[in-house]
């Protein structure tokens, strides 16, 4: 028998939120979009605010990112991340689509290329919650100086070179901490407790 | 393909973040599609945003922006990507994507240099790299050299040696910009790199720098 999960596991979360894509996919479903759209058009709304936009250039980004999972939805593919990775992805892309108008289409957004994906099988879903624990124990564990430069990256979408020269740090420092945090992660997943 | 030398793992977190410029995004992505070792560590790097995102607070959307993006769903025309034109496998698909399906030897190569030819690859404006393909002759050594700054090169075909190992098809130089080194490209076929540079290389010894303005790189 499953152990029985907590609600607030953001893995029982991201559980949930592939189902409801895959009812998007599979069947247009308007009442599966809409709970998506409440459960993850806030963070994104932050993600965006995050990065200076204005509170209207931000809701329109919400929008398009939204519309994106809509109309995307069938080429989200589980294997590769949570479904909050993929819609941060598309709304990264978005973000960086504004400043860059007549940009090739950006090459590292999940699953463009891929056919639509099938269920996860019951033990790929047992193994990729251990995983999400693992993730979250990694993190629990970085410290303050690796976890700034993640936060800079992954939520300022701030490159290398502009992070070394906001903390005044050599790039090879901004590159070793990376590794360095990277590090922790490969561990805890290598060793899950 | 039996690849030897792969990504620096900062460099896997900064694609996973998004924050790589467009040149070396394509680089990346290439050798990501022949790379399973690289593109499982590029998921688990991604783990970490994700987590990261997660716990981010919530700001209130407002009901028109919701209302508005429900009432656009009819219209939101379900989205498919042309695929791409395929070489059949010759090529990564973010390459082939860039080369509109051309093959390596259909593109109009520049020759620079007594053995070596360049093909450069358009990028957007907002992109500060340069992003290109080179072709060096069979046994050419070249100029030993540092690098002004980033830079990552995918081998395509052929194979270069240097005091690194053996650089073949599906190996990435990923190498750090106070690294110097001299690649010497093996005698029975040309090699082909898919480059991405931040600056010009600097080039060391004095041929080589009489040389660097004719090539440009
Ligand atoms: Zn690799």
């Amino acid at each position: 028998m499953l152990p029985k999960d907590n609600p607030a596991d953001p893995k029982t979360e991201d559980l949930a939120a592939q189902r409801l894509v895959q009812r998007v996919a599979r069947n247009l479903d308007r009442e599966a979009f809409a709970e998506l759209f409440d459960a993850f058009a806030p963070r994104v709304k932050t993600f965006i605010i995050r990065k200076g936009a204005s509170p209207d250039l931000a809701e329109d980004l919400v929008q398009e990112t939204m519309i994106n999972v809509w109309t995307k939805a069938g080429y989200y593919d589980p294997a590769k991340g949570s479904v909050l990775t993929w819609i941060f992805t598309i709304a990264r892309n978005l973000r960086i689509d504004r400043i860059r108008r007549e940009s090739s289409r950006p090459v590292s957004e999940l699953g463009d290329f891929d056919p639509p994906s099938e269920a996860p099988a019951g033990e790929e879903i047992l193994a990729r919650k251990d995983e999400a624990r693992s993730v979250a124990r990694a993190l629990s564990k970085i410290p303050p100086e690796q976890m700034e430069i993640l936060t800079l990256s992954f939520i300022e979408d701030l490159p290398q070179a502009e992070i070394a020269r906001r903390l005044n740090l050599p790039l090879g420092t901004v590159k070793s901490r990376m590794r360095l945090a990277y590090g922790h992660l490969r561990k805890n997943l290598e060793q899950p407790a | 393909m039996n690849i030897e030398h792969h990504l620096d793992a900062a460099t896997l977190v900064a694609y996973a973040a998004g924050t790589l410029d467009e040149a070396f995004n394509v680089v990346v992505a290439s050798h990501l599609d022949w790379c399973p070792a690289c593109a499982e560590e590029a998921r688990r790097a991604a783990l970490l945003g994700g987590e990261l995102i997660g716990k981010l607070a919530a700001t209130p959307v407002s009901d028109e922006c919701r209302s508005r993006t429900l009432g656009m769903l009819d219209t939101a025309t379900l989205h498919r990507f042309p695929k791409a034109p395929s070489s059949g496998g010759e090529l990564p698909e973010a390459l082939e994507y860039l080369l509109k399906g051309k093959s390596l030897a259909e593109l109009s190569w520049k020759r620079k240099a007594p053995g070596l030819a360049l093909y450069d690859l358009p990028l957007s404006e907002a992109s500060s790299g340069k992003l290109f393909l080179m072709r060096i002759a069979p046994g050419t050594a070249m100029p030993e050299h540092g690098h002004g700054g980033e830079e990552i090169t995918l081998i395509l075909s052929g194979a270069y040696n240097d005091r690194f190992g053996r650089y073949a098809r599906g190996d990435v130089a990923d190498l750090d910009e106070s690294i110097e080194h001299q690649p010497i490209v093996e005698k029975d076929s040309a090699c082909i790199c898919l480059v991405a540079t931040e600056a010009p290389t600097r080039f060391k010894s004095w041929p080589a720098r009489l040389l660097q303005p004719l090539i440009g790189i």
